[in-house]
């Protein structure tokens, strides 16, 4: 049985490899998502005159991906309170 | 907690610590803009100190800051946050298109003040909700 797990798993992370081998370079320039009709170009080289911010990632983060972040903030709440729903001791089951 | 040791160098060094951290944190929001940083960084910091001092002094940090504003905060932060989302669409924008959030300003000035409170809100969200994590670990919301 855990012969065919780390088969499993052997294979998986082989498909994925074989996978990666079309993926572009790191800094290649004459990648899709760096070549120049793409929304990279647009926010280096529109960044600072659409909202005044020298940190181009903050103006990503929190300006052009807004609702992104608000996805991300809503998890970190929803973490929180599921901590607590299922962590608080009610008064009831400690005198119980 | 249940029962700690008496300390003098762990209540000295975490009360002469944790103004530094919180004012530091505050730095790492408000500078989002300049350097890395901004609310999730900042508000992990502000969580960091109140964490130190429920470990260290104990007792008295649930006096200064009770079990139930940690939640309160994280609710009244993700609040604003949202309706810093929605005042612009009642003024005629998309979702956090904070171009809108005031008739009549200039749309870049608009939107650096609209990261600046995103990141703010967010700040305080992510501060709330790490000790309130925290207090529902390690005593389930009672003493």
């Amino acid at each position: 049985m855990r012969m065919i797990g780390l088969l499993l798993v052997g294979m998986l992370g082989g498909l994925i490899l074989w996978g990666a081998q079309d993926l572009p370079d790191r800094g290649d320039p004459n990648a899709p998502a760096a070549s120049h009709p793409s929304v990279s170009v647009y926010y280096i080289e529109n960044a600072y005159a659409d909202a005044k911010t020298p940190n181009m990632v903050t103006s990503v983060l929190a300006d052009y991906r807004g609702f992104d972040t608000f996805g991300e903030a809503v998890v970190v709440v929803t973490a929180a309170l599921c901590c607590l729903l299922i962590l608080l001791r009610r008064k009831e089951e400690d005198e119980a | 907690m249940t029962s700690r040791y008496e300390s003098l160098f762990l209540d000295l060094v975490s009360r002469a610590i944790v103004p530094v951290v919180q004012v530091f944190a505050m730095y790492v929001i408000t500078h989002g803009h300049y350097s890395p940083g901004g609310g999730f960084q900042g508000g992990v910091m502000l969580a960091a100190s109140i964490i130190l001092l429920r470990i260290s002094i104990g007792e008295e940090s649930y006096e200064r800051f009770p079990r139930n504003v940690p939640i309160a905060l994280a609710g009244t932060g993700a609040l604003f946050f949202a309706l810093t989302g929605f005042l612009p669409m009642l003024l005629g924008g998309n979702f956090l298109e904070y171009a809108y959030l005031i008739p009549g300003m200039d749309p870049p000035t608009l939107r650096y003040w609209g990261i600046f409170l995103a990141e703010l809100f967010i700040g305080f969200l992510v501060w709330g909700a790490l000790v309130a994590i925290y207090d529902a670990l390690t005593t389930g919301g009672q003493n």
